[in-house]
């Protein structure tokens, strides 16, 4: 495992967004210097590895950005991507001449869906997954809300399983066209 | 608190965690149909994830979990019980992952911020295991009368291990007093309530009570760790320092 995690909340003085906002909402932060919002545009382009229709930006696990660091946080404790996730940003940052910008891991607060853009959820719909409904801190666990078929757009879906391809995914089908399909897993 | 307390204590959440991974992850392949064998794999993975994570504030992760032996190993004696049939797999999991869920949730105010923050990110994933877990006793328990003598025998044998869960040594009372760890004891009220509520619901009788059998925090284990540990640590004894 990564030796550098952080234990606190993760952003070093200095950093130019809060922890608790999604980076997504924070594309407008004024002041910030031009090396930053180049790193952010160059992160808004590197694609989760497993879900590749979104980045990991929309994703909600960058959780800071400044001129000489990028501050992101695994989606679940066991997320087999998150060594990928790293290799693939620092990759980004060198080949942009970002040498010098390191990459920090933080676990708290705690990765959440509701951190997943709005334009991420509508790139997981067009990619055929049922984005997770909002609020998933207070949501039930049982996913009780009815996932929209991101085929047909009918609610007359039903959960197959709880836990599907990959942690954050769990399988369900439509009804109505007959289609199996992902929904992103409250949490 | 000590350096060494703390290690210690980390040390027991991650042997827990791991250990149960491990088995989890012998199902992989064999489970009884798709959906279930994703899900245990799913479930070994959020468990072998948590336990690099407290494994990582006492010391080398991989250090500690391919390079101790048995007597080393400070888990619980329940998560290294055999899978035995899918009803024994579905009891140890619901025994355990409903005390793990309570704990984690109480460690999330634990004053060292490595453990709080390792157990709120670990909570929310144990509370889907407990979930999954929990809807097959009610399943299996209200199911067949085949599945129900096979639930309720599974209950029977874990049974034993569930006082080992909420145990306190020495070392405990002093970090649950310095609020860096839990009173687990405290946790057993609320456990038993919810423990009761889903053996209702799938029409099952709470097991006798059993004398605890207990020593798994001091390295006293069952003959099962041993073999676990010899298929988990192969190819780093080995093969010492192997990477992909």
């Amino acid at each position: 495992m990564s030796a550098r995690i952080s234990w606190t909340a993760g952003v070093p003085a200095g950093a130019s967004a809060s922890t608790s906002t999604p980076l997504g909402d924070c594309n407008t932060c004024a002041g910030e210097t031009p090396a930053v919002q180049d790193i952010r545009a160059l992160l808004a382009t590197i694609p989760d590895p497993e879900i590749p229709a979104i980045s990991i930006v929309d994703l909600g696990i960058v959780r800071a950005v400044r001129d000489d660091c990028v501050i992101i946080t695994p989606t679940y404790s066991g997320c087999p991507a998150t060594h990928f996730i790293e290799q693939s940003i620092r990759n980004a940052l060198d080949e942009a001449g970002f040498r010098h910008v390191r990459i920090e891991t933080t676990l708290s607060p705690p990765w959440t869906s509701d951190w997943i853009s709005d334009e991420g959820h509508e790139k997981l719909r067009a990619y055929g997954i049922a984005p997770p409904p909002r609020g998933a801190v207070s949501a039930s666990l049982r996913n009780d809300t009815h996932a929209q078929c991101p085929r047909c757009g009918s609610m007359n879906t039903a959960e197959i399983s709880r836990f599907g391809s990959t942690p954050c995914k769990a399988l369900w089908r439509c009804n109505a066209c007959a289609e199996p399909f992902d929904r992103f897993k409250c949490h | 608190m000590t350096k060494a307390e703390v290690s210690a204590y980390a040390t027991r959440l991650g042997d827990d965690a791991l250990i149960l991974g491990q088995r989890l992850s012998e199902w992989c392949g064999h489970a009884p149909t798709i959906e279930v064998d994703l899900s245990l794999a799913n479930l070994a993975l959020d468990l072998i994830g948590q336990a690099t994570h407290f494994l990582g504030v006492a010391g080398d992760s991989d250090q500690l979990a391919f390079h101790r032996d048995a007597l080393d190993f400070s888990n619980c004696l329940l998560v290294e019980q055999p899978n035995g049939d899918f009803a024994q797999t579905i009891a140890r999991q619901f025994l355990f992952s409903t005390f793990q869920e309570l704990h984690l949730q109480a460690l999330t105010s634990s004053k060292d911020e490595r453990l709080a923050a390792i157990a709120a990110k670990a909570v929310k994933e144990v509370a889907y295991h407990r979930q999954l877990a929990s809807d097959w006793v009610v399943r299996l328990g209200d199911g067949t009368e085949e599945s129900k003598t096979r639930i309720e025998a599974a209950l029977d044998w874990m049974w034993r291990f569930v006082d080992e869960l909420f145990e306190m040594d020495e070392l405990e009372m002093k970090l649950a007093k310095e609020r860096v760890g839990v009173d687990k004891s405290t946790l057993r009220v609320e456990w038993d309530r919810r423990v009761d509520a889903v053996l209702a619901e799938g029409t099952l009788a709470r097991p006798a009570p059993r004398r605890p059998v207990l020593g798994g925090r001091r390295g006293h284990h069952t003959e099962h760790l041993g073999h676990l540990l010899s298929q988990m640590q192969f190819l780093q004894r080995a093969y010492p320092g192997a990477v992909w």
